[in-house]
């Protein structure tokens, strides 16, 4: 049976235009308004407040309220609604696959064994391979879902494409991340934890 | 009522601290255990004599080091263990500890103030090792709620 929720909100997203408002909200990586949406994709406030409620009713986008310049009180005016990429997740594999259930038995398996450096060296393997069919380093990571973004001399993550596994086995997840990335592009990468996103940061240029 | 999370953790290395092979763990010590010290939720961690680190501690015998400390929580606990300087030596532990075979970890809850013992703490994995996770003995993989 397909899940109705995974579904509908996959059908949020069929609408090209909504596509864009919601890929603009994730790439924002903080709460956005509607007049930023408007602004930011040049469409009406009313038309961007439109796809984001419904990106909201689809649980895409999470919704605060906050005053704009932190004003309170009376003559503060009302808050605006503001709009955040949710954190769950939707899949939707036709017929249905999962992939997670087996990566984290495999997760348990290689940590019980104690074989992290035999993971980290097929993830690196694995890596290369990726490197041989790209086109670009940051088509590359976009690819593979990292939603990478420039900050000064490096990208950085905001996604980290393994989360859920990650979520339980952190330890293993971040180093076959590490290893993965090192594979497909080499010395420019290391490991940075933050409080959200991936793990790793990617210098922007070669040395 | 609120309460801390204590977390053990135990494990075989490669060779003695005079190892070349442990160089890299122990040259790091002391720049990972003041991260853990300035971190948020960081309430305490045993030391031996010398007041730094726990690494000449064998409260279990043989060649076992140990890890004993107290958060205000198990998400900040996580935070340090994951989102801190210290994922890079969880992720070359391998590098020098051996696998052990056997559950290495656990957490349970205390109420605040309390200082956990090596005996305690001991008896937790123990129980974890016996029983699977519980909310008595738990783990970051089977975390459960303070009671």
């Amino acid at each position: 049976m397909i899940g109705r929720v995974d579904a509908d909100a996959i059908a949020a997203l069929a609408e090209p235009q909504r596509r864009a408002v919601y890929e603009y909200v994730a790439r924002s990586g903080e709460a956005v308004s509607r007049n930023a949406v408007s602004d930011g994709l040049g469409i009406g406030r009313t038309l961007a407040a439109h796809h984001l409620d419904r990106l909201a009713e689809a649980g895409l986008v999470d919704v605060s309220f906050a005053r704009v310049n932190g004003r309170s009180g009376p003559g503060a005016g009302r808050p605006s609604k503001l709009y955040r990429r949710a954190a769950a997740e939707h899949e939707l594999s036709l017929p249905p696959r999962d992939y997670r259930t087996l990566a984290t038995v495999f997760a348990d398996a290689v940590e019980e064994a104690g074989v992290e450096p035999v993971l980290y060296e097929a993830a690196r393997r694995q890596g290369e391979r990726l490197k041989r069919d790209a086109t670009g380093d940051e088509e590359l990571l976009r690819g593979l879902g990292y939603e990478p973004y420039e900050d000064g001399a490096v990208w950085r993550l905001r996604n980290c494409p393994f989360d859920g596994v990650a979520r339980t086995h952190a330890a293993l997840v971040c180093g076959a991340n590490l290893a993965l990335l090192e594979g497909a592009l080499g010395e420019r990468v290391q490991i940075d934890p933050r409080p959200e996103g991936c793990c790793v940061t990617v210098r922007r240029y070669q040395k | 009522m609120t309460f801390h999370l204590a977390q053990l953790n135990v494990g075989r290395t490669v060779g003695p601290k005079e190892d070349p092979r442990m160089a890299g763990f122990y040259g790091d010590l002391d720049r990972i255990n003041a991260i853990a010290d300035g971190w948020p939720g960081f309430v305490w961690r045993l030391v031996d004599d010398g007041g730094a680190d726990a690494t000449s501690l064998r409260p279990f015998g043989g060649d076992l080091l140990v890890n004993l400390s107290v958060w205000e929580s198990l998400e900040t606990l996580r935070d340090f263990t994951f989102r801190s300087g210290h994922l890079d030596v969880l992720r070359r532990r391998r590098e020098w500890f051996v696998p052990l075979g056997d559950v290495y970890a656990v957490n349970w809850w205390i109420p605040p103030g309390h200082i956990p013992t090596v005996e305690e703490a001991g008896e937790r994995l123990d129980l974890l090792r016996r029983k699977g996770p519980s909310s008595d003995a738990f783990t970051f993989r089977d975390p459960f709620p303070a009671a």
